[in-house]
């Protein structure tokens, strides 16, 4: 498996996503000899996982089966382990379109957080791009570090311990695309612009609050940036489901009778329950001048 | 470790015109590049040729001093339709000179510009400056002073917008294409909003190396977000209806021919064939020019097809779609220029010499794509069109590996809901989502701060899924499992195990 190139079979090493159904999904690693507890029972490592294609059905061992699915870093960021609030597909899409982000490009990140959305850059940016991520926790940067490693993609990718705001990203004037989710990206600003290439790049700012993006966007002002946007995504998912509703008896005068009982027919209707507000985007470009 | 940037795809990346060190200049804008004009919020895409004529916003110019500049370069139209590199002016943060508190005593007689229509006309005609106009529309404006300092600002910025005509030339992307398209011809697009495209492209994993189908008619813009985030590494096969497929917008993404060799077509009246082993590579019947006129328009609702005086205006993407002939001979751009040197040396048999040569390529290419898609392996679907989704779905995902996502786009949600129905019926397909995205902007000033227009129910729809294997083949590691039937049950049962040599660690 690669989180940025797709392969038939499973090998030892991998990670690989075990799907049981309705949305319910978990990690794991794929080791020889070892042993995976699920509802519908034990999955074999060796027998049900190594050497066979991703997409596979496995039957567990109590009877029920499951998928194995080749990890995507949108899949990722649906069941990595939380180190901090994560960004979830719907900003990053946005974000990697809006930052102009494809293979080759060299992006700036910080704060590294629980790695979601460096995963998708990563894939975005290989196999002649790379990523420089910026985490202020040291618990936190080594996570990451050992996770790209794990995931086979570390040499995309160099993670640094250190403020931001304080000691920028460790380069200069290379980057095509900065990114920014750090409670004071105020005081990246400079930062950012300096590690920009000299042509020019893409920023952006990720913020809860608008507070946050009000002072983000006026520092963004005097550092000279251009083209500054504020916006803001959300996802509305549909639940396709048959719903039946009854045929009213209006009484049986009419001739010929009128149909009775229920009639049934295929809804989307909004899910329940639903994201109100994730953070504001902010982007803009620096200027050449 | 330290990443340095590699080397592109193919050696020859960049335009046909510029050979040397395509990299380092990649910044700097050159004869026959792709560009695309900004003024302000609007867009329009061209191609950099000297002295050609170019029109954008009502005015004319050519486009030859932009050569040798740099992307992102402001320029404006001075006499002879000449332009000229401007720097951006600061914004005047004019030291407060008066203001009022609040509007309550000013009338809005329609009086308080002391400037006509013709005076302001004279100015322009003598060649004042955008900005001196500004200034002396402010000098002669009763109500000026009597305004607040943000009603001030907003006016100084809605005259700036209006007389100082700043163009930037800026490098195509997805983004900037995507957002030209959907503002100004969102009909060519299925009135996809570029945020649905942006969750298309990430929601199927599009990236370097992939094998994608890709079946869009939305003008070539789909098909060129993919080629862009490919990068030119893995293949892609476009499927067609009709004709051809139209590329109007991939051309105007620019990138190199290299991009293009992996690039394959694939005609939609030939997938039956394809799916049940009848497949050869004899030429479909030409269509009708009836239902090619109607692909230009994608065939949308009756009200839509009467193309609104606004439409007719202004092209978006210059003559490039005025060019390309949608013949059954698809033609890249690129190979325009000796398709037309034949025929204007009038010498007809080296036309059609050269005409029977390119079928022959195109026959060849198109097995070289059948056999693509008969391996079944394919990373990735996009469907993005006018036609209904369903059959497109249900055919196409053929051709696809497990364990792969998929994603279709429709204007509408009535027939993905179908789409989704018909899935679950055929199985193969997990982790199907219909979904849609809201997008809101905000106006961000010191204390002004607000959302401006949320965008929701008019950018379309996608249906998402990852595919599996299915129930036909069955996994190896089934024959080592007894099992009476397949449901899930919650009771404990024993699994007989043939083989006791396997392994058995705790």
């Amino acid at each position: 498996m690669s989180f940025v190139e797709y392969e038939e079979l499973i090998k030892e090493g991998d990670t690989a996503i075990i799907f049981l159904g309705h949305g319910s999904m978990f990690p794991v690693q794929v080791q020889r000899g070892a042993q995976t507890q699920t509802k519908y029972g034990v999955i074999r490592h060796s027998a049900h996982l190594i050497g066979q294609p991703f997409g596979s059905r496995v039957t567990c061992s109590k009877g029920g089966w499951v998928y194995v699915l080749h990890p995507t870093p949108e899949l990722w960021t649906l069941n990595l382990p939380h180190r901090t609030q994560i960004l979830y597909s719907t900003d990053i899409s946005i974000i990697t379109m809006m930052l102009e982000l494809k293979p080759g490009s060299i992006v700036c990140e910080s704060g590294t957080g629980s790695g979601s959305l460096s995963h998708a850059i990563i894939r975005t940016v290989a196999p002649t791009g790379h990523l420089h991520t910026v985490e202020f926790h040291q618990q936190r940067a080594q996570k990451a570090e050992e996770e790209f490693r794990e995931h086979r993609v570390d040499r995309w990718v160099t993670v640094r311990n250190q403020d931001v705001c304080k000691n920028g990203f460790g380069v200069s004037h290379v980057a095509d695309a900065v990114f920014l989710d750090i409670p004071s990206p105020w005081e990246a600003i400079g930062h950012a612009k300096d590690a920009l290439k000299v042509e020019g790049g893409r920023l952006c700012s990720f913020s809860p609050c608008i507070e946050q993006v009000q002072r983000t966007c006026q520092a963004l002002a005097e550092h000279g940036f251009i083209e500054v946007t504020t916006l803001e995504i959300l996802l509305r998912e549909y639940s396709v489901r048959t719903a039946n509703l009854p045929l009213p008896d209006l009484g049986g005068a009419l001739d010929p009778l009128p149909v009775l009982g229920e009639t049934q027919f295929k809804i989307g209707v909004p899910l329940k329950e639903t994201v109100g507000h994730t953070g504001y985007l902010t982007f803009a470009s620096k200027s050449l001048f | 470790m330290e990443g340095a940037k590699g080397e592109g795809p193919a050696g020859d990346g960049a335009m046909e015109n510029s050979v040397e060190h395509p990299r380092q200049q990649d910044h700097l804008i050159r004869d026959g590049d792709f560009v695309v004009l900004k003024r302000e919020d609007v867009f329009k895409a061209v191609q950099v040729q000297r002295r050609k004529k170019v029109t954008f916003e009502k005015q004319w110019f050519f486009l030859d001093n932009v050569i040798g500049h740099s992307y992102g370069t402001t320029f404006e139209v001075s006499s002879g339709g000449n332009l000229q590199p401007k720097k951006m002016m600061e914004e005047i943060t004019s030291e407060t000179k008066e203001a009022g508190i609040d509007n309550r005593n000013i009338v809005d007689d329609g009086k308080s510009q002391k400037l006509t229509q013709d005076d302001i006309k004279a100015l322009k005609d003598k060649g004042i400056k955008g900005e001196e106009i500004v200034q002396q529309l402010i000098e002669n404006s009763t109500t000026f002073r009597d305004k607040t300092e943000f009603a001030q600002d907003k006016y100084i910025k809605k005259k700036k917008k209006k007389y100082e005509a700043i163009i930037t030339v800026v490098k195509p992307s997805t983004r900037i294409l995507s957002i030209m398209y959907y503002a100004r011809e969102p009909g060519k697009i299925n009135y996809m909003r570029y945020d649905t495209l942006a969750q298309m492209l990430t929601l199927g994993n599009i990236h370097a190396g992939n094998k994608m189908i890709v079946m869009e008619t939305c003008a070539g813009l789909v098909l060129g977000a993919v080629m862009e985030r490919m990068g030119g590494f893995g293949s892609i096969i476009q499927m067609y209806p009709g004709g051809g497929p139209v590329r109007a917008a991939t051309t105007c993404f620019g990138f190199p021919k290299s991009f293009f060799n992996s690039l394959y077509e694939f005609p939609l009246g030939k997938v039956n064939c394809l799916l049940n082993g009848t497949f050869s590579s004899k030429a479909l019947p030409p269509e009708s020019k009836d239902s090619i006129s109607v692909e230009e328009n994608n065939g949308t609702l009756l009200d839509d097809l009467q193309t609104s005086p606004k439409e007719m205006e202004e092209s978006i993407v210059e003559v490039i779609e005025n060019n390309h002939p949608q013949q059954e001979t698809m033609e890249v751009i690129s190979q325009e220029p000796e398709y037309k040197e034949h025929k204007e040396r009038g010498n007809k048999k080296d036309y059609i010499q050269e005409l029977q040569r390119k079928q022959e390529q195109q026959k060849k290419r198109q097995i070289e794509a059948a056999t693509l898609l008969n391996e079944r392996n394919a990373d990735g679907l996009i469907i993005a069109s006018r036609y209904h989704p369903t059959p497109l779905a249900l055919s196409l995902l053929e051709f696809v590996a497990p364990s792969r996502p998929f994603v279709v786009y429709c204007h509408y949600k009535e027939p993905l809901v179908e789409c989704y129905t018909k899935l679950r019926e055929r199985g193969g397909v997990i982790n199907l989502r219909l979904s849609e995205t809201w997008l809101r902007n905000y106006q961000v000033l010191p204390d002004r701060s607000h959302p401006k227009l949320m965008m929701s129910g008019g950018g379309g729809y996608l249906l998402s899924g990852i595919t599996v294997a299915s129930d036909k083949q069955k996994s190896e590691s089934c024959v080592l499992e007894l099992q009476k039937t397949e449901e899930p049950t919650a009771k404990k049962r024993k699994v007989q195990e043939s083989d006791s040599t396997l392994e058995d660690l705790p």
